[in-house]
Order: structure tokens, then C-alpha cells, then sequence
């Protein structure tokens, strides 16, 4: 093979391996990508029974409820006009409390939200970018209250 | 003062910056070349005395600057005061830039073996990159802000970066992150001087290999941080700051090896200058992702959109003028020695393929949130099952073509290789086999990653064989050495992933616990404190057999910022560790969080073997050019 063919050829593999990384990529985005939920959305159906996704909002107050178990709890997750029950098994971070923001991951199971993770916040200034507005408003508020 | 003298020197070096940029493009003239090595030492200094400024006001805790008033408090302990330099956005960038300032000055003076036209393109390419940068920290991230009146007391640092882990694991990634963009510079300034040939490779070969070594003990170390810190007994999370850090070291790996083509064969050029390119853009990206607070992050700290946009425009900037550069210049990049499929160059080909296309995966999986949010609204999160399940499979193929390509000569090779490849096929076979017979329920990817790990200790020794090891250039060696630490961390992986054990449970003191192996007893609960923390503590007793290990987990309040975290213990044995954490208390007890994690510790030894045959190569590298250039001499 010639030098030029050569260096034609590894070309042609080179943009053949990037479109193979974004058609695989696109492939596996399809179906494994965890949809991200505010308690609005999931109130008026829009998430799947049983697929994995993550459900954004704040811990309502005076919801969190111990079970017996000692290591099982159920609380609430609101944007401030729509609640979701969520039962979790697990120790809970660090800066999971009674009106703070919240990211879990987990399944919809009927009308309650089953969370494997609940995702802890390193910051406590931290607020989810991808939470509406609607609650970064009312969360400052209530950090200019205190 | 102190604040003043690192903003004025901040300042100065930027100057200096500017005029480097103006003497490289003025070479054409060929005017005033030799005031580039002086300049880049001179903006070296200015930036370590900036940086040093920076570190002195937070040792000293100096609450009228803003920035320490933010981070720091003056209860906290001086490891902590020092290391919480880098411990927020304006801190963390200025050590960016003085890392990058640091690498132009070690550039400018080692490098000996490029023309000195080309080191000075190559200057003026590293002084445009701090352009941008200082621009960035002085116009939208100053570091030396006051306050007036100053405050009496700060807010503190986040207590999940109060740990040693603080002080290594931040400069050290950035080494690597920023070393890249002697790489990029070297590229650059080759492909305006036309001279992208062999020569060009053996000089930026130490510098890739470098970087590479530093990233790598940056992830390895992060990654530990990671697992002990989050209590969440897990030791990678594809979250986008990790792979932030992860893209680079995969466009630095597929660098490293292509690199070595063109040192030894000519050939691969156009491609590792557009590599060079891709590393460090990729260590841009990677400032973007964790900098700009586009992206939700379990490692996310203080975040400010509208600084996402300043570095969003540099990476524009940076990226595109390259890209366009490489576009133009790589009609005029002369062929490489041609070669066979069967070759050397041709598993190489192969091995930077696949890096590309896991670094094109993970690159697709960490920005599809943001430009699907963007595009649509739709509001995605990507994590663990899309990364395994696609890049996971590619990974393993590149770890077969490891038990090959070493052993393959330049150019063509048509020796009957069977002989060679059968002991370490045979050991995958064979641990394939048994562990379908005792771990029948592993998953495919973990089954898979044991097998191929174990095999590839002995796969990763063969290319000694039939070698004189007296004669063996180090280079061999560290790659040797780094092959089998891939195998090392791969065991550790498989093991950790489909042998660990977990109990979660309330325990009153006295109470007994089995997990895998080993019976914990609860002996006690007491109140302990540090210097700026108070915590309650778990006394575990655990015992296999013989005697008793003691691990003693805490769930810890610390006073500024008011802020609870849980500080994991771990006992490790020769063959895996016991991880702990306490909960919270309840009526029944306090919570337990227990694993047994069987070789774990591979996974992070793996990392540090990585990184040593890395050291052996670049030793080996440096030794041979230093021999070659005093017999050139004489």
C-alpha cells in the first residue's frame, strides 16, 4: 500500500470509530437515560410505572416518617403544589432534612415513589439546577426569613 | 497587602503574557526570540508569588479578603486553611493558572530538543492559553477581592473537604489536567512551523507522559477520596466531574501510545497532532463541567452559572482556533512509514480507536443532559447503566488486544504469535470456567473483567520473555508494569462489584452482626470531638477466626458551617476491607451500614502500578535522551 492510501485509509477508520462512538452512544441513551422529574410532573402522569428516573423537589415539612425497621422512611417530595410520597430504605445523607432540596433516583410504584438513592448535597447552598424556579424562589425566601 | 502584592503580580504576569503572544507572532521577523525563554520564567514567578499571596492571607485567615471570608474560619485546623486555597472556584483557578504559567516556564526551559522557531510558536500558543485564563480570573473570578468593613469570623469550609485527600488530590489532577497543555502548545507550534516529524514527538513524549502520570494518580486518588468521604461505599459514580477528569486521561492514554509511533516510525502524524489537541481541550471541557455549575454533580461545590459562559467563550476560542489550524496545516503534514495490518502501529491503530470511541461515549453521555435540556427542555440525568453498559464491552476489547499488541514488532509482523498468546488465553479460559462454577450470578461485565483481568497478569509479563532483561530499555519495563496494573485494577472492579456483601440494620450496643466473613459486634457509642467538630462515635469489634479489629465510624457535626457528615471506618485486610458507617439514632438503636468489599484495594493499587510503569518509562525515556545528547556533544 502506498503512503498516501495508507494515511486515506486510517482516516476513513478514524471518522468511521467517531461515528460508531455516536451511534452507540445514541443507542445506549435511548433506553438508559434517567429522566429527570419535578412532583408537578409526576402528579399529572408523566412519568412511566417501573422505569428509572429521579424526582427533584423539597422535603416536606413534618413529613418524614419512621417505620419500625429502624432503617426504612417515608416522606414527602413537594414543589410546593404537588406532593409525592417516597419510601426509602437507607441511611440518609447528610444533608437530607425537613425542607431542604432533594434529588432521589428510583421507580414509580403506583402512586409512590420507590428511591434506591437519595443524593446527597455537598453544599448547603446547593439547589438543583434542574428544579423549577418556582422552588429556588420560595427556598430564598426562606433563607432571607432566617 | 499581601492581598494587593498577588493581584499586582497577577496583573503583570498577564502583561507579560500579552507581550509573549505579540514576540511569537512576530517571529516571522525573526526579531527579539530570545526574550520568550525569560519571559515565561518571569511569568512563572509572578504567578507562584500571586499563588503563594493567596495561600499566606488564607493561613493567616485575613477575613477582609472576601474569598477567605467565603472558605475559611480561623478555628480551623492550618492543614485545611492551607489546603482550602483550592477549596472553592477563584482559589482552585488561580492554582490552574499557576500551573499552566509553571508548565510554559518548564517548556521554555528544558526543552532543547525542538528549533528554537518552534519554541517560540509554542511559547506564544502556552502564553495565548494564559491570556484567556488570567483574563478569566481577573475580570470574573479575582481571588483578591476585600471587604470592607472586614468581617469578624468566615463561613468555613465545606466539612466533606476537610480531609488530607484536599491536599493531594486537587494539584495533583491539575498537573495533570494543565501539564496537557504543553502538548497542545508543542502541536500547535509544530504545525505553524511545519515541522511535525519524529524529532517533535521524542520532545513531547515526556511531557505527555507526565501529565498522564500525574492524571493518573489524580483519579486514583479522587476515586479513594470519593469512596471513604461519601460513605456510600462505592468508588466511581460516572458523575460528570468524574468523567471531567476521566476524558482527558483517555485522550492523554490513546496520546501516549500514539506518540510512540511517531518517535520511533513516523508515522500517525496528522493524528497525534489532532490528539494533542483533543487532550487538552478535553482538560478544558473538564474546567467547564466542574466550573461553570451546568451540570448536577455529587461533587458539585459553590457554583456560578455566568462564569460558565466566560470559559464556555475561551473553550470556543481555544478549540476552534486549533482545530482550524490542524484543518489548515494537515495537507501539508507529510505521510509516516507505511505499515502493515499485522503490526506494531497497526494494534496501536486499533488500541487508539477504541480509546476514542469510549472517550466519544463518555463525551456523548456527560454533555447529552445539557444539550437535550436545550434543545427540548427535557430533563435528563445519564448514569451508571448507560456508561457500563456501552463503554464497558469497548473497555474489554481493548484489554484483549493487550494480551497481543506488546508483543507485535514494528511495521509487519508474521511470526507464528500462538505460542505466546496461548498461557494467557488458557488463564482467561480457566477463570472464566471457575467462576461459572462457584459464582454462577455475576454479572456479564464483572464476569468478564475478572477473567480478562486475571489473564492479563501473566499477558502483560510475556513481551519480556525471550529478551535480555539487563537489556530491556525502562521503557518496556514501565509499560510492563502499567499493562499489569490494568489487570490488577480490573480484578478489583469484578471483585468489588460482584462480591461485595451489605448489611444495612439497627444495633443496640452489645449486639452482633455477620457480614460475609466476618462477626462485628457493637460494643459501644461515645461522644468524641475534634478541633472544630463535635461527633458521636461507634466502637465495632470484628473478628474472623482470630482476633479482633477495632472500627470506629462517625457521624460528625461540624460547628462552621453547621453541617453533619458521616466518616466511614475501614479496616483493610490482605484480602479486601471492611467499610462502616453509622446512620442516625432510632428507638431500636443507632443505624449500621456494613460491607465486606473482597479485594477492593486492587482497584487503587492498579491505579498506583499505572502510574509507576508510567515513572519507569519516563525515567527510561529521560536517561536515554540525556546519554544520546552528551555522546551528540562529545
Amino acid at each position: 500500500m502506498k503512503p498516501k492510501h495508507q494515511r486515506l485509509s486510517l482516516a476513513v477508520l478514524a471518522i468511521i470509530a467517531v461515528a460508531a462512538a455516536v451511534l452507540l452512544a445514541m443507542w445506549g441513551l435511548r433506553d438508559r437515560a434517567a429522566y429527570f422529574f419535578t412532583p408537578e410532573e409526576v402528579a399529572i402522569g408523566k412519568a412511566q410505572q417501573g422505569a428509572a428516573i429521579r424526582l427533584g423537589g423539597m422535603v416536606e415539612k413534618g413529613s418524614i416518617r419512621q417505620r419500625t425497621d429502624g432503617v426504612t422512611i417515608d416522606f414527602v417530595i413537594t414543589d410546593g403544589s404537588h406532593d409525592v410520597p417516597v419510601v426509602y430504605r437507607g441511611i440518609t445523607p447528610d444533608l437530607f432534612k425537613e425542607g431542604s432540596g432533594v434529588v432521589a433516583e428510583g421507580r414509580m410504584r403506583g402512586k409512590t415513589f420507590v428511591a434506591d438513592t437519595i443524593l446527597a448535597k455537598h453544599d448547603e447552598r446547593y439547589m438543583p439546577p434542574q428544579m423549577g424556579n418556582e422552588v429556588a424562589e420560595h427556598a430564598a425566601v426562606k433563607t432571607v426569613q432566617q | 497587602m499581601i492581598a494587593e502584592l498577588g493581584l499586582a503580580a497577577l496583573w503583570l504576569a498577564a502583561a507579560l503574557a500579552l507581550l509573549q503572544l505579540l514576540l511569537a507572532l512576530g517571529i516571522a521577523k525573526g526579531e527579539g526570540a530570545k526574550a520568550a525563554r525569560p519571559l515565561a520564567l518571569l511569568q512563572a514567578v509572578l504567578t507562584l508569588l500571586a499563588f503563594g499571596s493567596l495561600i499566606a492571607v488564607f493561613l493567616r485567615t485575613d477575613l477582609s479578603v472576601a474569598l477567605v471570608f467565603e472558605n475559611s474560619h480561623s478555628a480551623k485546623p492550618w492543614l485545611y486553611k492551607f489546603a482550602g486555597t483550592w477549596g472553592n472556584h477563584e482559589g482552585s483557578m488561580l492554582l490552574w493558572v499557576t500551573v499552566l504559567s509553571v508548565s510554559g516556564a518548564a517548556l521554555a526551559l528544558l526543552e532543547k530538543r525542538i528549533s528554537e522557531k518552534m519554541l517560540v510558536a509554542s511559547l506564544g500558543a502556552q502564553a495565548a492559553l494564559g491570556l484567556g485564563f488570567y483574563a478569566f480570573l481577573l475580570f470574573a473570578s479575582n481571588p483578591f477581592a476585600r471587604l470592607n468593613p472586614a468581617p469578624l469570623e468566615g463561613r468555613g469550609l465545606n466539612p466533606l473537604l476537610q480531609d488530607p485527600g484536599l491536599a493531594f488530590h486537587p494539584p495533583t489532577l491539575y498537573l495533570g489536567y494543565v501539564g496537557l497543555s504543553v502538548a497542545f502548545s508543542l502541536a500547535v507550534g509544530a504545525m505553524l512551523t511545519q515541522q511535525v516529524d519524529a524529532p517533535l514527538a521524542r520532545a513531547m513524549r515526556p511531557w505527555v507522559l507526565a501529565s498522564w502520570i500525574f492524571l493518573t494518580l489524580g483519579i486514583t486518588a479522587g476515586s479513594y477520596w470519593a469512596y471513604y468521604e461519601l460513605g456510600w461505599g462505592g468508588w466511581w459514580f460516572w458523575d460528570p466531574v468524574e468523567n471531567a477528569s476521566l476524558m482527558p486521561w483517555l485522550a492523554a492514554t490513546a496520546l501516549l501510545h500514539s506518540v510512540n509511533v511517531l518517535a520511533a516510525r513516523g508515522g500517525l502524524r496528522s493524528w497525534t497532532m489532532m490528539l494533542a489537541v483533543v487532550a487538552f481541550s478535553m482538560s478544558m471541557v473538564g474546567t467547564f463541567l466542574v466550573r461553570s455549575g451546568i451540570l448536577t454533580s455529587v461533587h458539585a461545590f459553590a457554583v456560578d452559572p455566568q462564569r460558565g459562559t466566560f470559559i464556555l467563550a475561551l473553550l470556543a476560542i481555544y478549540i476552534g482556533a486549533a482545530l482550524i489550524l490542524f484543518a489548515a496545516r494537515a495537507a501539508t503534514i507529510r505521510e509516516g512509514a507505511p505499515f502493515k495490518p499485522v503490526s506494531r502501529e497497526g494494534a496501536l491503530v486499533v488500541n487508539n480507536l477504541l480509546l476514542s470511541v469510549i472517550l466519544g461515549i463518555v463525551f456523548v453521555g456527560t454533555l447529552y443532559p445539557i444539550i437535550a435540556e436545550a434543545l427540548s427542555g427535557e430533563k435528563i440525568s445519564v448514569g451508571p447503566p448507560y456508561f457500563n453498559a456501552v463503554a464497558g464491552p469497548l473497555a474489554l476489547i481493548l484489554v484483549a488486544l493487550l494480551f497481543v499488541g506488546p508483543l507485535l514488532r514494528w511495521r509487519s509482523d508474521r511470526r507464528p504469535l500462538a505460542k505466546w498468546i496461548l498461557p494467557s488465553a488458557l488463564t482467561a479460559l480457566v477463570a472464566l470456567a471457575v467462576s461459572f462454577a462457584f459464582a454462577p450470578g455475576m454479572s456479564l461485565l464483572a464476569r468478564f473483567g475478572l477473567a480478562s483481568g486475571i489473564a492479563l497478569v501473566p499477558a502483560s509479563v510475556m513481551p519480556l520473555f525471550g529478551r535480555s532483561l539487563k537489556r530491556t530499555p525502562l521503557a518496556v519495563w514501565g509499560m510492563v508494569v502499567a499493562h499489569l496494573g490494568v489487570g490488577v485494577a480490573l480484578i478489583g472492579m469484578a471483585s468489588d462489584s460482584a462480591f461485595t456483601e451489605e448489611k444495612l440494620t439497627v444495633a443496640r450496643p452489645g449486639d452482633k452482626i455477620q457480614v460475609g466473613p466476618w462477626l462485628i459486634e457493637l460494643a459501644g457509642i461515645a461522644p468524641v470531638a475534634g478541633p472544630n467538630w463535635t461527633a458521636i462515635e461507634a466502637h465495632l469489634r470484628a473478628s474472623r477466626g482470630g482476633g479482633a479489629e477495632t472500627l470506629r465510624p462517625q457521624a460528625r457535626t461540624f460547628t462552621s458551617p453547621l453541617t453533619e457528615t458521616s466518616e466511614s471506618a475501614i479496616h483493610t485486610a490482605w484480602n479486601g476491607q471492611l467499610y462502616a458507617v453509622i446512620g442516625r439514632q432510632r428507638d431500636e438503636g443507632w443505624q449500621l451500614r456494613l460491607w465486606w468489599k473482597p479485594f477492593v484495594t486492587l482497584i487503587w493499587l492498579g491505579g498506583v502500578l499505572i502510574a509507576i510503569g508510567g515513572l519507569i518509562a519516563l525515567a527510561g525515556r529521560l536517561w536515554r535522551e540525556q546519554r544520546w545528547g552528551r555522546e551528540a556533544a562529545e
